[in-house]
């Protein structure tokens, strides 16, 4: 049956995605699977120079590997994602594509010293996993205040925004 | 500007960086386009508008400094961002003198490449606007330029009115200084087309050759100092109007080529081979009497109808001379502002000096008139003294040496006068009419 699948990346621990899962079934009305691969390749996208991994080819490795019904795949890392020409992304997906990726790493309080927040954590992650399958959808950055297709640089930004589309973004994804 | 309205040209020679900006401005909506080398950018720069340009400093060949010179003679008015490593701080401080917007070191925070994008967007907004604005200003000096209460600028305001609308084309002849522009300006600012350019180019200003390359524009190489590639006014005026001033001076071999264009509006540029189409409207003016340069050969009859399929002719100011005080009164009021200076009036004395004048020069050599009278008026009031006439003496020309053109000049003032009411101006001369119609013929005289 045709689904989307969630690609958890993880290096080091091992995260429960199935809040993740549930909400994107929801929010997409897709069947939602969390997919285990083996082939996704860490050590070839590690740039030592910028101690992080480049995104880009994480998403490639994700198309190359994709089981054959996918709709749409996700992967979901704690590592600090990079393109080459920005410091650092929260995610990055193929416009009108199938394939999307997401970091935790700099969702996560930790990451700015601040104290853990499971929850807040979790709230930022299905934000990030909603846009950057929206882009997949065909959806660019909206500037419906809320809207979660708003473009966010900075983790303040993804708080400040809701997990919902708004009704235009919405409609996209409903085709 | 919706970021899809907004284009960007990425030069890059490294794939990766390329790339990820393009899959970066997609995300944001913007309509992007890559280039891996200056040559490639150059290519799509000529076949594309671009708004924003963002160049690598670092390439093979040619470096982003140059390629930034060499878009900046394209369109000067494409936005340029350079993106340069640190190593090379020294060289975009260059391209900045150069007229880089802004630059940008590698890699790049994400905040600041879309502040600065948005950035950009606001300055070529701006620009824009200031074309935009200016292109206003002219066509609003145009609309309250052309003035007067005389039947005959009445009708011609009437005409403007009717054919604005429709999209047809237009001969505007009349005598230079008559206000041929004006008119086609006004026609332009109420016509459909009012929110596109209006481009014109005065055909008589340039030997033939310059001016197939003016019309037409050329490719690179396509003769000599043809370094770039340019485009021409038939492209510029697309979707607006072309004005053709003193269209019956060009060329035998000129008329061919318009006349073609004219029909199927589509043309090569010079040196070029690829087709292109453009939208525009046609409006010519000329003071040259084209019926008997057709008849003569040295205007083809085909181009003469294409052109002349409505025609609107300006009256010369003598033939209305009651618009004068209305005219004279427009110019003093308009110079006042400009000049800064508190003018409001012109003595009686002097009023009638320009009421006599024959105006050879139209409503240009009255305005250039009241100009000069502006710069050397003392008090609040226009006096004789003030008055120069440009053309020939500073005072009108004596009424003439004969008795005939004593009574040419005289009869030519009462039909003025009466607004060629024939009863009337019979009744003043003291004489009948068909002695006025007999005269009226003899001298040539025309509203
Ligand atoms: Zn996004
Ligand atoms: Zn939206």
């Amino acid at each position: 049956m045709p689904s989307i699948y969630i690609v958890p990346a993880w290096l080091e621990e091992n995260h429960d995605l199935e809040f993740l899962r549930l909400r994107i079934s929801e929010v997409f009305r897709k069947k939602t699977v969390i997919y285990e691969s083996k082939k996704i390749d860490f050590h070839s996208i590690y740039n030592p120079s910028r101690k992080q991994y480049n995104s880009s080819q994480f998403l490639i490795q994700l198309l190359n590997n994709h089981p054959k019904d996918a709709l749409r795949i996700l992967g979901v890392t704690d590592v600090d994602l990079f393109i080459p020409i920005l410091t650092f992304v929260f995610g990055e997906a193929q416009l009108n594509g199938i394939a999307g990726v997401v970091s935790v790493h700099r969702l996560n309080n930790k990451f700015y010293g601040l104290p853990e927040n499971e929850e807040l954590l979790r709230k930022r992650l299905i934000k990030e996993a909603i846009h950057e399958l929206g882009h997949t959808y065909g959806l660019v950055h909206c500037l419906t205040p809320g809207c979660v297709m708003n473009s966010s640089t900075y983790v303040e930004d993804i708080d400040e925004k809701s997990e919902f589309f708004c009704s235009y973004c919405s409609s996209v994804i409903r085709g | 500007m919706k970021p899809k309205d907004v284009s960007i040209l990425i030069v890059d020679d490294e794939p990766s960086i390329r790339n990820s900006l393009a899959g970066w401005f997609k995300m944001d909506g913007y309509k992007t386009e890559v280039a891996e080398d200056a040559y490639e950018a150059l290519k799509k720069l000529q076949e594309n508008n671009f708004d924003i340009a963002l160049l690598d400093i670092k390439m093979p060949e040619m470096d982003g400094i140059e390629l930034q010179r060499r878009i900046k003679e394209i369109d000067k008015n494409i936005i340029t961002i350079i993106i340069t490593a640190y190593a090379t701080v020294e060289t975009a401080i260059q391209a900045m003198k150069d007229g880089a917007f802004d630059y940008i070191t590698k890699p790049i925070d994400p905040d600041e490449l879309s502040r600065l994008i948005k950035k950009a967007i606001e300055q070529r907004r701006l620009i824009a606007e200031n074309i935009m604005l200016r292109g206003k200003i002219e066509e609003l000096q145009s609309l309250d330029e052309i003035i007067g209460e005389s039947p005959a600028i009445k009708k011609v305001m009437e005409l403007i009115n009717t054919v604005a609308e429709t999209d047809s084309t237009v001969m505007i002849r009349g005598e230079s200084g008559t206000g041929k522009e004006l008119v086609a300006r006004a026609i332009h600012a109420k016509s459909k087309r009012r929110y596109f350019p209006i481009v014109t180019i005065n055909c008589g200003a340039y030997p033939e050759g310059l001016l197939e390359s003016e019309l037409f524009g050329h490719e690179k190489g396509a003769f000599t100092g043809a370094l770039y590639q340019r485009k021409g006014k038939l492209e510029m005026a697309n979707k607006g109007t072309l004005f053709l001033d003193e269209v019956g001076n060009i060329s035998l071999k000129m008329q061919m080529d318009l006349l073609r264009v004219l029909e199927t509006k589509k043309f090569t540029r010079l040196g070029g081979d690829k087709v292109i189409e453009a939208d525009f409207r046609v409006i010519s003016a000329t003071n040259r009497d084209l019926e008997q340069a057709v008849r003569e050969g040295s205007f083809r009859e085909d181009l003469y109808y294409r052109l002349n399929v409505f025609t609107i002719f300006l009256p010369p100011l003598r033939e209305r001379k009651s618009d004068i005080p209305l005219l004279t009164y427009h110019f003093i009021k308009k110079f006042s502002l400009s000049m800064n200076k508190d003018v409001k009036e012109i003595s009686k004395e002097a009023m009638n000096l320009l009421m006599d004048y024959d105006w050879p020069g139209n409503v240009r050599e009255l305005r250039n008139v009241i100009e000069r009278a502006m710069v050397n008026v003392k008090g609040s009031r226009i006096e004789v003294d003030d008055l120069y006439f440009s053309i020939s003496s500073p005072y009108p020309k004596p009424e003439g040496e004969t008795l005939e053109d004593v009574e040419k000049a005289h009869i030519k003032k009462i039909l003025n006068k009466t607004g060629w009411n024939i009863t009337k101006a019979a009744e003043i001369l003291n004489i009948d009419r068909v002695t006025l119609y007999n005269k009226i013929e003899k001298y040539k005289l025309r509203k």
